[in-house]
């Protein structure tokens, strides 16, 4: 490291002075007067070029103490252009002495490689087109800095729902989960419907995952419902208004298929994602069938949705209730995986997964009046989850394994 | 012969504003402003008359200059101007009480128009989306203005119980928010740094200034009975609000906005109401339906112009491009 400061050293040292240690030579000042051949080997000699991993190294050591010296010829002005590569530099020069300039990493670098690596980089990342999209990117920016866009009256944002969430979503959905959509056709294209699912997982991905199918499939946003307890923690409950989820109440529900939304609702709530892996794809009660009278009410058709592979991400094999209980939240999740390895168990496991649409319930026949009548809510409730449950059961003979 | 309309509040900008606004109107031939303190401002035609309306000297008053409507717009939000709490909840509960008492006694009475606000409805998790007039706040406001302006409507409603010939109207209005205006909300937004609670976006509507007087001139002339949510087309979320002022913010834990808040409120800094710290957490949107199919009033500004406006105020030209789009967002913009 310090070889090559030790030759500028000589110049301003006298050699009266009484010597403590090797007086500047190279070796380990073992009082014999000529170093050891292995120093020696160390030691810069004018002979031979310096290691290139020596003058390299430097800098780092003692970024301060070198400067220009005389002795080397400057080649001109600092800055003007950039200087040679070191290695050829040392060849040239007598003396083997680097400085900072000559080895700082950018000034080895002409200008115009760095713009041909960035014109390079950039086509890799946007394709072709690269400087229209730049500049879009660049003017999306600065509309999002400057606050220039607009939310609608749920705190719902589609720009950034479509190039951030949808975005980290949809290698999740492709690569990982392998997701594969059937019987997309039976989501109306325009005006409101209902999709109703499983809720499976631990933790809701299903919602997801079957938010960016149906907006990859379809083009449409679906509007999740969700849980008091999406709402209330903080960071979530901005992100869920931000991506288009609202409260699940009556009001909410109606509001937005009255508005023509496509609504996704998991009628099992927490009962249904936080049960036990050994009860998988058994459904849960299905509340007490509020979404089917917001059906009714707006007469918009009800799309059964089962959703197979959502269970085996993360096998909840346990739960601390009494953990639980004192931090509000229904569940403590333990999984083979989770708390055991930390981080590392929060990864879903890669299981295959198939999102089925069933045929849809039409509701318009009845008039908003019936949605008063809870043997018909209950009659339509139980026919949604009949149908979703027999579907699951289909799609669990067809698939060949978990992880198929 | 016209409409001769009587004002409480006047002393306060906005009642003052609005009774001149008023008294220009070629349907009101008179304006007759009451309050404890003479009105700062100019008050043109407007005749003021010095009176506690926490004193039945409310009801001489009725009665001498022959109101047939009363615009009651003297319920403050914050003790800043009043002088305590105590003062506060006196002037607004008791106050409203005793000019009720006055109205139910006075037989040439035939409109009553109440500027209240949205702030009845509350702020918390388990709001929906969207409040219209029949839902109430999900939970009782415990003190504060919230409670006030909620026993105040609950005055108000038995009173047009008790004379169903009084056509009563009641203006819930949302955050009004302009260049003169000075309120819990504009005193916020006036910061230098903008304090967030950390992990919530609250949903911001606005009403303009000038819509408010509009809104209740509009209530006064046509004396259409019921209650109204008044605010501008469109959200703001309140981020998206602090970039738009190109003001620096920071989010800190709910607990440390509050006490925050309550320190700028000793220091005469900025009038932060206890209220406002729920509000800024959950935010809230109210349903204006019926202000338009019902009330039959539209608002000049949406709540992103209003804003803007608000914001041309304090030096920040904010540019709305995209204003016809924000209007017609009102529901079922984006479906494929």
């Amino acid at each position: 490291m310090a070889e090559s400061e030790r030759p500028q050293r000589d110049v301003t040292e006298g050699a009266d002075v009484v010597p403590i240690g090797t007086s500047g030579r190279p070796g380990r000042g073992t009082g014999k007067a000529r170093p050891s051949a292995s120093a020696r080997n160390l030691a810069p000699s004018p002979r031979k070029p310096a290691p290139k991993s020596a003058s390299k190294a430097a800098p780092k050591a003692a970024p301060k103490s070198a400067r220009p010296t005389p002795v080397r010829p400057v080649p001109s002005a600092p800055g003007a252009e950039p200087p040679a590569s070191p290695a050829t530099e040392t060849a040239a020069a007598p003396r083997a002495a680097s400085t900072t300039e000559e080895t700082h990493p950018l000034a080895g670098i002409p200008v115009g490689d760095w713009l041909h690596a960035f014109q390079h980089a950039a086509v890799e990342l946007f394709g072709d087109q690269w400087e229209r999209r730049l500049a879009e990117l660049m003017a999306f920016l600065r509309r999002r800095l400057a606050g220039d866009y607009t939310v609608d009256e749920y705190g719902f944002d589609a720009e950034v729902t479509e190039r951030f969430l949808m975005a980290a979503m949809r290698p999740i959905a492709q690569k990982w989960f392998r997701v594969e959509v059937r019987g997309i056709d039976n989501i109306p294209t325009t005006g409101g419907a209902l999709v109703v699912s499983n809720h499976s997982g631990t933790v809701p991905v299903d919602g997801l995952m079957t938010m960016t199918a149906i907006h990859d499939a379809t083009g449409r946003f679906l509007r999740p419902l969700g849980a008091d307890l999406v709402f209330k923690l903080p960071v979530v409950s901005s992100l869920a208004r931000r991506s288009g989820a609202t409260l699940a109440c009556t009001e909410d529900a109606e509001r937005m298929l009255s508005g023509g939304e496509l609504v996704g609702v998991w009628p099992e709530g927490f009962k249904g994602i936080g049960k036990p892996f050994g009860e998988r794809y058994k459904l849960q009660r299905f509340g007490r069938g509020g979404f089917v009278s917001a059906a009714l009410r707006t007469g918009v058709p009800i799309v059964p949705l089962s959703v197979v592979g959502a269970e085996e991400i993360y096998p909840l094999v346990g739960n601390i209730p009494s953990l639980a209980r004192l931090l509000g939240v229904p569940y403590i999740p333990i999984t083979p995986f989770f708390p055991l390895l930390g981080p590392l168990g929060m990864v879903p496991l890669p299981s295959k997964w198939l999102l089925e649409f069933g045929e849809p319930i039409r509701t318009d026949e009845y008039d908003a009046v019936e949605a008063e009548d809870p043997m018909l809510v209950f009659d339509v409730t139980d026919q949604v989850r009949e149908t979703i449950q027999q579907t699951l059961y289909t799609l669990l003979r067809e698939r060949d394994g978990v992880f198929g | 012969m016209g409409r001769v309309v009587l004002v409480t509040g006047i002393s306060r900008d906005i009642g003052r504003r609005f009774a001149r606004a008023a008294a220009h109107d070629p349907s009101i031939d008179r304006v007759i402003g009451v309050d404890v303190v003479p009105p700062r401002g100019d008050i043109g035609d407007v005749s003021f008359v010095r009176a506690d309306i926490r004193t039945p000297v409310i009801a001489k008053v009725l009665a001498k200059e022959d109101i047939d409507t009363v615009v009651h717009m003297s319920v403050i939000a914050t003790p800043g101007s009043a002088g305590g709490r105590n003062t506060m909840k006196e002037l607004n509960v008791m106050g409203t009480m005793q000019l009720l008492a006055a109205c139910q006694k006075a037989p040439r009475v035939e409109r009553l128009v109440v500027k209240s606000t949205t702030t009845v409805y509350g702020a918390s998790s388990r709001d929906p989306a969207m409040f219209t007039e029949e839902m109430g706040p999900k939970r009782l406001p415990g003190s504060g203005y919230a409670k006030d302006v909620y026993e105040v409507e609950g005055y108000v409603r038995g009173f047009a119980r008790r004379r169903p010939d009084v056509a009563v109207t009641m203006i819930r209005a949302a955050n009004v928010i302009g260049p003169h205006v000075t309120s819990p909300i504009t005193s916020y937004f006036r910061l230098p740094v903008i304090p967030r609670v950390l992990g919530f976006d609250p949903r911001l509507q606005f009403l303009h200034e000038d819509d408010l007087l509009d809104v209740l001139t509009h209530a006064v002339v046509a004396g259409t009975p019921g209650t109204f949510n008044v605010a501008g087309d469109g959200m703001l979320m309140l981020s998206q609000a602090v970039r738009r002022l190109g003001k620096p913010s920071v989010a800190m834990p709910g607990v440390a906005v509050g006490r925050l808040g309550s320190v700028l409120r000793q220091a005469r800094v900025a009038d932060f109401s206890p209220e406002q710290l729920t509000f800024l957490t959950y935010g809230r949107g109210v349903d204006t339906t019926r202000m338009r199919t019902e009330l039959g009033f539209e608002p000049r500004f949406t709540t992103a112009s209003a804003f803007a406006d608000f914001g041309v105020s304090l030096g920040v030209p904010i540019h709305v491009a995209d204003e016809p789009a924000l209007a017609g967002r009102s529901g079922g913009a984006h479906d494929g």
